[in-house]
């Protein structure tokens, strides 16, 4: 890809992600760090990438420990952040 | 399938982060835009293995492998989310997050491994970002596990010429880096992941505990980088826009929570190093307190208009969370005006009393925000402080030089009356001894907050 292409939507997304959390109540705030959390788990979709291109028992066995480790920050960060806010209710009605 | 349709998923997943990131920002919308995120993350998960890049073919080299060590993660992974104790919060998201970073680190070996003299100068430089950041967060977010889960000491630890020894493992950390962009080969690349994890250590272990939450945030940013990093080198948008965005949400959240906490993000940080032991109190002097009984505490109760309730970690302790609300509710059934002030950084983590409440079904538009609450305490008759200290300390506004001057602190001392459950006399997580306690106004009920709760809900009730 282009570097250009590649440097605007670098610098778009640090804008929107300035944006989005700038606002958020700090009730939330340990939601939003597990949750931030489970999305940076999606280097998944890297391990398994990597994983496929490794010729050699060496890129094989890293490759595999990585996708182990990146299944368990995906998975278990979007599991436990939907375990806590489901917590979170209002005044019955 | 072509790659302007891998694309296009991986763009939809982008967005799908983005509207997870948004939907947090508001309790009646976060658990929508979190299962948004979770199914983004999925479907990008899955058309990968649909897609042949250039040179490779389907079904995927190493199936086998890649599903087996899908298996393994959700093994591990669900359990561990699924059985975490709430109080145990903030130790599970480190070491989420310590993991990621070791994934992407892995992610950027081996990529390296495999191109060899190919890549081109611009990849180099991004994999030994990636390596040292990623490394970094791997390692120092063992040490805070470690430090929460109290498996090591939660105090600062500061060693002889610790500042020196740090200073001298960054810098080799960048030579070594130098040393992988111009020479390129294998045996520098792991020198610089094990430098890297030394370092993740080392700049760690001089943070005390109340700060580590500030240290988990900036690593979580840490790691967000790194993945943006891997997403340049495996040509994958997904990866670039998901990383940036946790890495730029991640530098403001550990801003806020900094702020909230009244210190500088550089302090914290470097605090250890340049701060100075501290004068001991003069604890050989025993000063009269005012302690009640629950039905001292009960009759106060009975008779107010408007109760605040604050609650500390010493709550949670003690698991006397759904006792407080069963409090709360009875209050509320006399007609008493109840409401719970919440400080920013009450329990271990910021935000994390509100989970702590939230689990014991107490509704969230009671909990209010500091700054919501502290003009209300003028107007207040009791104000209950149930297993905190000092976020209701005065002397983080009137002890210029105590660990805590500056924080903002939630202004009990406004209320007509003030009741501590306190186990005992012990100051708090920081250890300052607080004055609040010896006010005229302040009442103390000692012992086990959930016992003592207990007896005060019956002893309301018999009034």
């Amino acid at each position: 890809m282009e570097p250009i292409a590649i440097l605007s939507i670098f610098v778009l997304a640090v804008f929107v992600g300035f944006e989005v959390v700038s606002k958020v109540s700090s009730t939330l705030h340990t939601p939003l760090m597990s949750g931030a959390n489970a999305i940076h788990g999606v280097i998944l979709v890297g391990a398994i990438i990597v994983a496929d291109h490794s010729s050699t028992n060496l890129e094989l066995g890293l490759a595999v420990a990585a996708i182990v480790l990146a299944t368990i920050n995906m998975v278990g960060g979007f599991v436990v952040t939907d375990r806590m806010l489901e917590m979170f209710k209002g005044k019955k009605k | 399938m072509s790659r302007t349709l891998y694309d296009l998923v991986g763009l939809a997943a982008g967005v799908a982060f983005i509207l997870a990131l948004k939907g947090l920002s508001h309790p009646k919308t976060a658990r929508r835009g979190n299962l948004i995120g979770a199914f983004g993350a999925t479907l990008a998960t899955l058309v990968v293995f649909f897609y042949a890049a250039p040179g490779s073919s389907l079904p995927l080299n190493n199936l086998g492998w890649i599903l087996g060590a899908i298996f393994v993660g959700l093994a591990v992974g669900i359990p561990a989310a699924r059985k975490v104790q709430m109080t145990q919060m903030p130790q599970l998201v480190a070491l989420f997050n310590g993991v990621g970073g070791g994934a992407a680190a892995l992610v950027a070996i081996v990529e390296y491994l495999r191109l060899g003299d190919e890549a081109t100068t611009a990849e180099v430089i991004f994999t030994v970002f990636t390596v040292i950041v990623g490394c970094v967060s791997f390692s120092g977010s063992i040490i805070t596990f470690m430090k929460l889960q109290e498996l090591m000491t939660t105090r600062p630890v500061i060693f002889p010429a610790g500042r020196f020894i740090i200073a001298a493992t960054l810098v080799s950390v960048i030579g070594v880096g130098g040393w992988v962009v111009s020479a390129l080969g294998t045996t520098p690349l792991l020198v610089l992941a094990g430098l890297s994890l030394l370092f993740g250590v080392l700049f760690v272990l001089p943070v005390g505990g109340a700060d580590v939450p500030i240290v988990i945030s900036l690593l979580n940013a840490f790691t967000g980088l790194t993945v943006a990093a891997s997403g340049y080198v495996l040509d994958s948008v997904l990866l670039i826009i998901a990383g940036t965005l946790v890495g730029a949400s991640g530098t403001i959240l550990t801003r806020l929570m900094a702020e909230a906490m009244g210190r500088s993000l550089f302090g914290t940080l470097f605090g250890a190093f340049t701060a100075k032991p501290q004068a001991e109190s003069d604890s050989a002097e025993v000063r009269p307190v005012r302690s009640g009984s629950p039905d001292d505490v009960a009759i106060l109760l009975n008779y107010a208009r408007r109760v605040v309730i604050v609650p500390g970690f010493g709550l949670a302790v003690a698991q006397a969370q759904h006792t407080v609300r069963e409090l709360a509710d009875l209050m509320m059934s006399k007609g008493i005006d109840v409401a719970y002030g919440i400080h920013p950084v009450a329990g271990r983590m910021p935000g994390h009393m509100n989970v702590l409440l939230a689990e014991a079904n107490v509704p969230y538009d009671q909990l209010e925000e500091m700054d919501e609450i502290n003009p209300t305490f003028s107007q207040t008759d009791v104000a209950i402080v149930i297993g905190a200290n000092d976020v209701v300390n005065p002397a983080a506004e009137n002890t210029p030089g105590c660990p805590i001057y500056g924080m903002p602190i939630l202004h009990v001392a406004n209320a007509a009356n003030v009741i501590f459950l306190k186990r005992s006399m012990r100051p708090g997580f920081a250890g300052i001894e607080n004055e609040l306690l010896y006010d005229p106004k302040t009442m103390l009920l000692f012992g086990d907050a959930k016992a003592s709760l207990t007896k005060v809900v019956s002893a309301l009730k018999a009034l």
